[in-house]
């Protein structure tokens, strides 16, 4: 087998028995069917109480070659059009997002339990965000929200630092010391940002509101913001699925048959924390749904990245808009921040994952 | 010809030294085997050669500085098996046995029909074509023995390397594994560099025997010339014997045998 393949044999041999798992018709059509069902959901109910059927006739109005009268006032289509849309658009792009982002970083550091926030993300981002609000520029008073801004760098910044402080640590020959500087890096800007907190109490209530994740401030401009870094994100991420599969064989044998293990780390891991720094920037920490997503994914329809990636998105996207209609529906008008909920199933959802892997982690 | 030559390596960690200026050369189509006690650095030379693990001296696989070559280029070249290969939770027989594929596929590429008809009958060869769907983690020892080395033959290279194949393996299987690399080798003249310890094993099946002690080379050649029992009761610590059975060398620990 050195220089020659050995003869092949005619087409039509049962080859289909060796080939990967892969995406199959009914897992993206059901992924698809979630978002759909959830978006709908989600335009249609809301504390306006617009009419079900005028506000379908309304979103039927702007399809291609339909046209029909809704008879919805310009307000009514507003809150359609510029609240509840660009709500579900943009917690689709952040559920799809975090969700491919964890997925990601379970498949590189080969650990179940690797999020996207792992790395120090959430805690840079709401150092970032503290600032912005405690110096006045984030209460929407200036032309431009610096809230989103400082959120963004200050998760890139912390990931950067982790990355670096876990490197000089000797990460090369571990991944786990990349793991172990990222809940050093967290905890330390944790710390000057609960200082930062402390020290201006009156906007306490705006950053606890911020770290708590919310949709209720989504528009069009939030969208136009993440939409770039998501998109980007998630098809540098796709690109790696079947790389990240020959990843589980670890960095040893996974060097043997021909990559380079700590490229590829660094790649995802650089793409993962911009998708995750730009959604966290404009919706506050919302824990857990790079954990729930993939794992569930994982245990319905198989390990590999082939799928768990691009399901991940599909159900992350519809994931987290059904969160956020459960959100501002359970204690109508008043919201429950989206955090509290993903925590609220997450946390316990975590503890199965924990034990169901109890034998992969050994 | 000289297949893989290796020249004047050394390995240290601080102030240990793991190797100490080894040279080796393996023929086109050999069957070599390292042996030694535990410590000698059948591992750590072992991949040293496979270029996983940095060295100082020289390394060349069919005439090509192992150092000079990207992975892939390098993982066309050998394959490896370490002693304890990992297995990925969830991963089906036939994916692993494709991504030995990997270093044949254009960059972030997918397989194509022609990797999966190799790989089809590397699993037939291998009697895993019945396992396909099966995941890994709910095969036997035996089993997934035979997984790791149909991934390696799926890599398609002219050398492999394979850290202690038999470790996990009982006597029955430790002969089947052993005998299928022997027809793997007539099929497709692959030259196969291992570590052993079962010294009979490795007498009765390579071509050529290393025996390696403290990082040194202590002995180099046929079984008959480097299975000798003095030589093998100094360097093991142990009381051995080498019998000849039926023109087998066969290498027994002695009980009490105090006059060897």
């Amino acid at each position: 087998m050195r220089t020659e393949s050995p003869p092949l044999r005619p087409a039509d041999v049962r080859v289909t028995s060796v080939m990967p798992e892969r995406l199959r018709a009914p897992g993206v059509l059901l992924g698809f069917a979630a978002i759909v069902m959830a978006a709908g959901a989600g335009l249609l109910i809301g504390p306006a109480g617009i009419d079900k059927t005028a506000a379908i006739m309304e979103l039927l109005d702007r399809l291609p070659f339909i046209s029909v009268d809704s008879g919805l006032s310009e307000i009514q289509k507003n809150i359609i059009w510029e609240v509840r849309m660009p709500r579900v658009v943009l917690g689709s792009l952040v559920g799809a997002t975090l969700a491919v982002s964890g997925a990601s970083y379970q498949a590189v550091f080969r650990n179940p339990l690797a999020d996207p926030y792992l790395l120090g993300a959430a805690a840079g981002a709401g150092l970032g965000a503290t600032i912005a609000i405690v110096t006045g520029s984030g209460d929407g008073v200036g032309t431009f929200d610096l809230v989103p801004l400082l959120a963004f760098l200050g998760a890139l910044i912390a990931v950067a630092l982790t990355y670096s402080l876990g490197y000089s640590a000797g990460a090369q020959r571990s991944p786990a010391a990349l793991l172990l500087a990222g809940v050093a890096v967290a905890s330390f800007l944790t710390a000057i940002q609960t200082f930062i907190q402390q020290q201006n109490v009156d906007t306490i209530r705006q950053v606890y509101s911020w770290i708590l994740g919310r949709l209720n401030t989504a528009s069009w401009d939030e969208v136009s913001l993440l939409a770039p870094y998501a998109l980007a994100s998630t098809i540098l991420i796709l690109v790696y699925r079947r790389t990240l599969d020959v990843m589980r064989l670890g960095d040893v044998e996974a060097s043997s048959v021909g990559i380079r293990p700590q490229l590829v780390r660094l790649v995802v891991i650089c793409a993962a924390s911009l998708g995750t720094a730009a959604a966290v920037a404009v919706s506050g920490l919302i824990a857990f749904v790079g954990l729930i997503v993939p794992h569930t994914v994982r245990l319905l329809v198989g390990a590999s990245n082939r799928i768990v990636l691009p399901l991940s998105i599909l159900f992350g996207a519809a994931f987290l808009v059904m969160v956020d209609l459960l959100g501002r529906s359970l204690a109508s008008p008043a919201e429950i921040p989206l955090g509290v909920i993903t925590a609220f199933c997450g946390a316990p959802f975590f503890v199965v994952v924990l034990r169901s892997s109890k034998k992969a982690l050994g | 010809m000289n297949l893989c030559v290796a020249k004047e390596v050394s390995v240290r960690v601080g102030e240990i030294s793991i190797l100490d200026n080894i040279s080796v050369s393996i023929e086109a189509g050999e069957w070599v085997s390292v042996v030694g006690p535990n410590g000698a650095g059948k591992t750590t030379l072992l991949s040293v050669m496979a270029g996983l693990r940095t060295a100082s001296g020289s390394i060349s696989i069919d005439g090509r500085d192992l150092e000079k070559l990207n992975p892939r280029e390098r993982a066309r070249l050998l394959a490896y098996v370490p002693q304890h290969p990992e297995i990925p939770p969830g991963m089906k027989v036939s994916s692993y046995v494709l991504l030995g594929r990997t270093p044949h596929l254009p960059f972030l590429g997918m397989e194509g029909p022609e990797d999966f008809r190799l790989v089809e009958q590397v699993l037939e060869q291998f009697d895993l074509a019945t396992l396909g769907q099966r995941t890994l983690e709910s095969l036997s020892g035996g089993e997934l023995q035979r997984c790791h080395l149909a991934r390696v033959i799926a890599q398609s290279t002219p050398i492999i390397f394979l850290d202690e194949p038999t470790t996990a393996l009982d006597l029955g299987h430790q002969q089947q594994a052993l005998d299928r690399i022997r027809r793997l080798r007539e099929e497709h003249q692959v030259t196969v560099v291992m570590t052993m310890h079962d010294l009979t094993l490795a007498s009765q099946y390579s071509d050529r025997i290393i025996l390696m002690s403290e990082g040194r080379i202590a002995a180099e050649g046929s079984p008959a010339e480097v299975l000798e029992s003095h030589r093998l009761s100094d360097l093991y610590g142990a009381h051995l014997k080498v019998l000849n059975i039926d023109d087998h060398l066969v290498v027994i620990p002695i009980v009490g045998y105090e006059e060897l």
